[in-house]
């Protein structure tokens, strides 16, 4: 973005076309170079770091049995990938894991979503509701998993309900939040040109909320995977919070090196995938910094 | 019915008053009757934050008045009219719908069938002149375009009352009053009635048939003016015409003192009547 201030600074004085053409391609060129240079930095920076925690575990100046070391972690992995974890297969793990993520996710966003709307619109029952809400909130939530497992038992559903409660109420308030800082105007407006309440709602009210509960919706699937993963690391047949519970079980940190690195890279590809439904779904904001007026 | 012989507008000893988030009581109009008959274009100018624009809420039914009693073609206003259009200050286009879609939106909300709410939206849009604009949004466009969004967005659903609350204030010099121009030119066809809110008394002699000066807040009438200016006007030629100066100068000796009153307030409280 600015990465360029020296050239257009020297270039002003010669005003022909082709100088103008020229600043235009150093400036492109510029851009991508930088780009280069961001990723090999960032791409260093691992090598650097992995090497560092290889050399120091093989070199003993960091305890290997309990820091382990990236060769053990890898050949972990691979041996998961190759013949399966003593479970199933690492695939069925990682499916199992997701799917109750997902669904936690899927469940706590909408109950967060539609109540935080209505009670951003109905003032009464944010008076009435308001305090309740605060004290859920302010139970420690992941304390539940335990008791969803008495609850529901070993199979997905005790995890998909601490997924639940932890998505929740980041969804919730932000919606809420969403709902209340409506621009006035354009309630007004909506108003006037004839929508009905019901239509205020739905077409101003949540178009508008959505950037909130977009941003919230990134932190939240963190909070699914978490919530899954926990539930599963107390008790579970089957998933990756299994694998770490497993792996510890059997003296085996890099076992649990191993799982975080995958729950890593799939918590990283969910954030891309919402990314890209977000950029779908904000084709009509200035693209930049989000300030539209 | 028997409606068509009443005025558009009739306020009646309409007063409004608001708590202020301190817990005191605002008044921000008090006793104000105006009368504004049908097809008439009003102005009205009163110094900055005096109340011009809860005037314009109380006809809308955006507001209702704590006092006395405003009326539409002869009815008391309850809740938003179908009759009613408003322009507001700041921007209202939907940021989210393209053009098209915003001016679709009026019609739309009141149950036309999306064809036709379609083909009326493209009529206005051609008339404000952004047919080849339709599919953007309102972001890309600019400040003038998105004003012009808003005159199609309001002028679609046929209102008999525009309001218009200092619609072009935002606005750069010429972009004003090049769009003045255009509001008189699509008014012209519309035989609707208007009430242009504005702190600017150059353009509410330029555009209106009568001029209402407020007091300092809170507002009420203080003097109304008849503009014999001739129609059609053209903005930029018409101030220039020595009856133009003539007129603002009258106005301009019963807006000053006003002016004046407020600005020996000092600032404090006028921030709290806008």
């Amino acid at each position: 973005m600015s990465t360029t201030q020296p050239e257009t600074k020297t270039g002003i004085a010669p005003a022909a076309a082709t100088s103008a053409e020229g600043r235009k391609n150093s400036r492109a060129r510029a851009a991508r170079r930088r780009k280069g240079l961001v990723l090999g930095s960032r791409l260093l920076l691992l090598v650097v770091l992995l090497g560092l925690w290889e050399v120091l575990a093989r070199t003993k100046v960091i305890d290997p049995f309990n820091f382990s070391m990236p060769s053990k972690v890898w050949d972990q992995i691979s041996t998961w990938v190759l013949h399966g974890t003593a479970q199933g297969s690492l695939g069925e793990q990682i499916a199992i894991t997701l799917y109750e993520a997902f669904m936690g996710w899927i469940i706590g966003v909408i109950a967060g979503v539609v109540l935080g709307i209505v009670l951003g619109r109905i003032a009464f029952l944010a008076d009435v509701l308001g305090p309740y809400v605060k004290v859920l909130n302010a139970i420690p939530r992941i304390a539940l998993a335990p008791i969803f497992v008495i609850w529901f038992g070993l199979g997905p559903e005790s995890k998909i309900a601490s997924a639940i409660v932890l998505v929740f109420f980041p969804v919730f308030f932000n919606a809420f939040q969403g709902a209340r800082e409506v621009d006035r105007n354009l309630v007004d407006n909506a108003r006037i040109l004839g929508a009905s309440n019901r239509k205020v709602t739905l077409q101003v009210v949540v178009p508008s909320a959505t950037t909130w509960i977009f941003t919230s919706l990134h932190i939240s699937f963190g909070f699914a995977l978490i919530g899954a993963i926990v539930g599963e690391y107390i008790g579970a047949s089957k998933g990756v919070g299994l694998l770490v519970a497993a792996a510890q079980g059997n003296f085996n940190p890099a076992g649990v090196y191993a799982a975080m690195a995958i729950l890593a890279v799939v918590a990283l590809v969910a954030e891309g995938l919402l990314t890209l439904v977000e950029r779908r779904l904000f084709k009509w904001k200035p693209t930049g910094h989000g300030a539209d007026r | 019915m028997s409606t068509d012989t009443s005025p558009a507008i009739e306020l009646r000893g309409a007063s409004k008053a608001f708590r202020t988030p301190s817990g005191a009581l605002h008044t921000a109009v008090r006793d104000l009757d105006l009368t504004v008959a049908r097809g008439e274009f009003i102005a009205v100018v009163g110094p900055t934050g005096c109340g011009k624009s809860t005037t314009l809420t109380l006809i809308s039914g955006l507001e209702e008045p704590t006092g006395g009693e405003a009326l539409v073609s002869g009815e008391p206003v309850s809740g938003i009219g179908d009759k009613v259009g408003f322009v507001f200050q700041q921007d209202a286009t939907f940021p989210w719908r393209t053009v098209l879609s915003n001016v679709m939106a009026g019609p739309r909300f009141r149950g036309v069938p999306k064809a036709e709410a379609k083909e009326r939206a493209r009529d206005w849009l051609a008339r404000v002149g952004l047919s080849a604009f339709e599919d953007r949004y309102p972001h890309q466009l600019s400040g003038g375009q998105r004003k012009r969004v808003a005159l199609a967005q309001t002028f679609v659903n046929d209102p008999e009352i525009l309001l218009m609350d200092e619609p072009f204030s935002a606005l750069d010099v010429q972009t004003r009053a090049l769009m003045s121009d255009e509001l008189l030119e699509l008014w012209a066809g519309t035989g609707s009635s208007v009430v242009f809110v504005t702190h600017d008394l150059e353009e509410s002699i330029a555009l209106a048939d009568r001029v209402v000066v407020m007091t300092a807040g809170p507002a009420t009438v203080k003097e109304i003016f008849t503009i014999d200016l001739p129609r059609p006007r053209k903005v930029e030629e018409v101030r220039l015409e020595p009856r133009f100066i003539e007129i603002y100068r009258e106005i301009w000796s019963s807006l000053g003192e006003e002016v004046r009153i407020t600005r020996e307030r000092g600032a404090a409280d006028v921030d709290h009547a806008a």
